[in-house]
């Protein structure tokens, strides 16, 4: 788990403390610095508004349709960033730098903030805010000093999730032509493998997002937000929007539905169309499919049982040391793909040759990025899972390691399963670690549409994106249904 | 059917002692509650029994085996064959009824089906809910469930968690009952945790008191009520009457007036437990005796009694000067109410106790 981390502070000793110095005051570097930071710093607060702001008016308004304008805020997930991005360049050629940048994130990313804050408007107490109107406040203003610092968890967890991809992501910033640290790092290695330059830029792009995980924490706050008192909170009421505000609300969740849905959609159907029937029938699709279908596969099954001991301690005997090893899960789960890539790259040439390029080291790379989304949710599950149970069964005759796997892990399994699915969701549409780590001959849905993609062959492509798409829905509605349950409805 | 022996047991988590030198004995096929207040030490003991935690001194013996000692010698949970029943029946969601009370019984299916339907009729369990789910009982019958779970592997010994705190009160009366008939008519020894001790004393043929972490007293539930060692016993299994007296030949003399006390041998200055029942009271006639009269200060009817609280004036000789002894509470019927302020006599029936003797 200590693996990318050792390597960013490794690399540093490596290459000796001058010579890193010279490599990264470079004006080069400072020209990456200032794209990301102009990224994160126009992206992020506009996915928030538009979170934030469509999360209001679908759950507390009378916007007509609003279960479904609801539903299309979410729909976005269901199209990988780097997919947005190709359908933007298809539709508008033209498109690229900072702007394009800045938009085509907001688009593939809002989701992350509109999902917590819709769930956590729905679960507010209005009794709050009865009190606060009853104080003499007027309704805007009872927004602001009631409802929006009881939104901060998950507008801050909505806020650091989108600024982990945009530091991670490679596929939608390449193809806009914007620079960031992981498209020069993914351009450097392709181009003079494994230089010193490469892994020295990794080491910034990973204090970065070290940086962006303690500046969250500090500034999360430990408030205690739920409820107090015994009871359930009534439902929310619903403000009025009137006819005009009607107008301007219905314009606004159209037009982001139409930016968000309608070009990838329109764009991919185009080039599907263009193709015809002819693109399915490249004799590429059902290898890469399949081999996706089994990487994903496995890296699923893999992580999952890797997070089983891991959950049941910390949730059955927390300890500082089980503490620790979930935080580094956490910390290496934030960090890039093309990071953890390189890191593996680095320690598999210098202390595993035979293991360089093969599918355990793919593999070893998803357990990396992705233990943290099967440790989530088995960790919950299990802690849901009464431990009396397992006592009990203990008293009528289970050897302590069969009780947990026939009470616990029994009762678990939807979480494990939960976990595994998130897990397999990932790995289908990862492309910058498997791109750096895969064996040669080994094509993914993802790897295979991004060098069509590299050829500018968008119509060949089209049918990987479709795929790719397709399997996505499930999921992206799995995750709407469960926000919709955590709010009890 | 098995002895139970604890000899000296100790369990502390960190700086915590909860359990202190605990030795006990449960004679075989016998019912014994440990009963005591929340944080007393009791459900650890309990789960040192069941082979949850092992004991950090001293030895558990169930039917002359020993099950752990201090040192380190420890039979695991799984092969002790105790029943444990905890306080919410702890029954498996994903398993039906028969399922669950089949889960502890070895052998093939028929054999196994078999014993399910006889433990249902032995717990009275209607046949039709062997196929439903937990969730789908009422708590009462998910308890029978447990209590079949447990009883399905012929247990040694039965640990039961507070297992009726959480129904109501009459189901509670109910349950308990049958709890300790089935039980009893299986032949298991039973071993009751509780904080109730209007429950411990009614389900068992022997109370053990548990204070901070320590066995305050063991016995049969009568004496223990009637003959408590000391005034914290006295008060945690019941409603006491506790006053300062002074001892002469098996009699006491105090503001109640002169009482027969359980303690021929002991003389001096002592303190005596009554329980409310022993005393009864009466308008007093004009021209009573100051001692053992009072004044009705507070009245409170709760439907089948009614709690008078009295101001008892006498000058007692063993109160300190200008010290006012404390109210006393005495129970009535709702026809024996008095109004505020009336002056009334108070009875006693029956001998009062001697704290600090031997039960």
């Amino acid at each position: 788990m200590l693996v990318p981390l050792g390597f960013v502070v490794w690399i540093t000793i490596q290459t000796g403390w001058s010579a890193s110095i010279d490599l990264l005051v470079r004006p080069r570097v400072g020209e990456l610095l200032l794209n990301t930071v102009l990224l994160i710093g126009i992206a992020v607060p506009l996915a928030v508004a538009l979170g934030v702001a469509l999360g209001w008016l679908t759950e507390r308004t009378d916007l007509p349709g609003r279960r479904w304008w609801s539903l299309l805020a979410v729909a976005p997930l269901a199209v990988p960033a780097f997919v947005h991005s190709y359908a933007w360049v298809g539709a508008v050629p033209s498109l690229h730098g900072l702007f394009a940048a800045v938009l085509v994130s907001v688009l593939a990313y809002f989701p992350f903030v509109y999902l917590p804050t819709s769930a956590a408007l729905r679960r507010l107490d209005p009794a709050l805010e009865d009190v606060a109107a009853s104080l003499g406040e007027r309704p805007a203003r009872v927004f602001v000093r009631v409802v929006l610092p009881q939104l901060r968890l998950p507008i801050w967890g909505g806020a650091l999730l989108i600024g982990l991809h945009l530091l991670a992501e490679y596929g939608l910033f390449a193809l806009v032509r914007f620079d960031t640290f992981t498209t020069a790092i993914f351009d450097r290695f392709q181009s003079a493998f494994n230089a010193p330059a490469a892994t020295m830029m990794a080491g910034v792009l990973a204090v970065c997002c070290l940086g962006m995980l303690v500046v969250e924490s500090a500034t999360r706050g430990s408030a205690r937000y739920a409820r107090l008192g015994p009871g359930s909170a009534r439902q929310a009421p619903v403000a009025r929007l009137g006819a005009a505000g009607s107008a301007v609300a219905l314009a606004l969740v159209v037009a982001v539905a139409a930016v968000s849905l309608g070009v990838p959609l329109a764009t991919l159907l185009r080039w599907v169309a263009l193709g015809g029937a002819k693109v399915w029938q490249q004799h590429e699709i059902v290898p890469a499919l399949m081999q996706t279908m089994g990487l994903a596969a496995a890296g699923a099954v893999l992580t999952t049982c890797a997070a089983i001991p891991m959950a049941w301690l910390s949730v059955r005997a927390p300890s500082r040391l089980s503490r620790i090893l979930e935080g580094s899960n956490y910390v290496a789960g934030a960090m890039p793909g093309i990071v953890v890539a390189l890191a593996l790259v680095t320690v598999t040439i210098r202390i595993a040759p035979p293991l360089y390029q093969t599918l355990a080291t793919v593999l070893l790379a998803y357990l990396l990025l992705f233990l943290p989304r099967a440790l989530i949710s088995l960790r919950a599950s299990i802690a849901q899972a009464p431990p009396e149970l397992e006592k009990v069964a203990q008293s009528l005759g289970r050897a302590p390691l069969r009780a947990l796997f026939e009470i616990t892990m029994r009762l678990a399994a939807p979480g494990a399963a939960a976990g595994a699915a998130l897990v397999f969701l990932a790995v289908t549409n990862e492309l910058t670690a498997t791109l750096l780590l895969a064996p040669t001959g080994t094509y993914t849905l993802a790897t295979r549409f991004w060098s069509l993609t590299s050829e500018i062959d968008y119509v060949a492509a089209a049918p990987f994106a479709v795929i790719m798409v397709a399997l996505s829905l499930p999921l992206t509605w799995v995750l709407y249904r469960q926000s919709r349950r955590t709010a009890g409805r | 059917m098995s002895d139970l022996q604890l000899r000296s047991v100790a369990k502390h988590y960190g700086a915590v002692r909860a359990v202190v030198d605990v030795t006990l004995a449960v004679a075989a096929g016998s019912r014994t509650a440990i009963v005591g207040p929340s944080g007393s030490g009791k459900t650890t003991l309990l789960r040192l029994i069941a082979g949850f935690e092992a004991p950090d001194a001293g030895e558990i013996v169930l039917g002359g085996a020993t099950l752990a000692d201090g040192a380190g010698a420890m039979v695991s949970a799984h092969r002790r064959r105790i029943g444990y029943v905890p306080q919410d029946g702890a029954l498996f969601p994903h398993l039906t009824v028969a399922a669950n009370v089949g889960f502890g019984v070895a052998g093939p299916a028929p054999e196994r089906a078999r014993r399910v339907d006889e433990l249902a009729e032995l717990v009275g369990l209607d046949r039709r809910m062997l196929g439903s789910w937990p969730h789908e009982l009422s708590g009462g019958q998910q308890q029978r469930v447990a209590l079949a779970r447990a009883l399905a592997q012929q247990p040694r010994l039965m640990l039961l968690d507070e297992p009726f705190s959480a129904l109501d009160a009459g189901l509670r009366t109910a349950t308990r009952k049958a709890t300790a008939q089935l039980v009893t008519a299986a032949g298991v020894t039973a071993v009751l945790v509780t904080h109730d001790q209007a429950e411990a004393l009614s389900f068992a043929d022997q109370i053990a008191v548990m204070r901070d972490g320590r066995l305050a007293q063991v016995g049969r539930p009568m004496d223990l009520y009637l003959r408590p060692r000391d005034e914290d016993t006295a008060t945690f299994l019941g409603d006491a009457v506790i006053v300062s007296a002074l001892l002469e030949r098996g009699w006491a003399e105090c503001h109640l007036g002169r009482i027969a006390v359980d303690d021929t041998e002991r003389r001096g200055a002592a303190r005596i437990m009554l329980r409310p029942e022993q005393l009864q009271v009466a308008e007093a006639p004009a021209g009573a005796p100051e001692r053992g009269t009072g004044v009705v200060t507070d009245v409170d009817f709760t439907g089948h009694a009614c709690l008078l609280t009295l101001q008892v004036g006498g000058a007692d000789a063993l109160a300190a000067p200008g010290e006012t002894p404390a109210p006393l509470m005495v129970r009535t019927t709702a026809q024996g109410a008095l109004p505020v302020g009336a002056r009334v006599r108070v009875t006693v029936t029956g001998p009062a106790h001697v704290l600090g003797s031997l039960a």
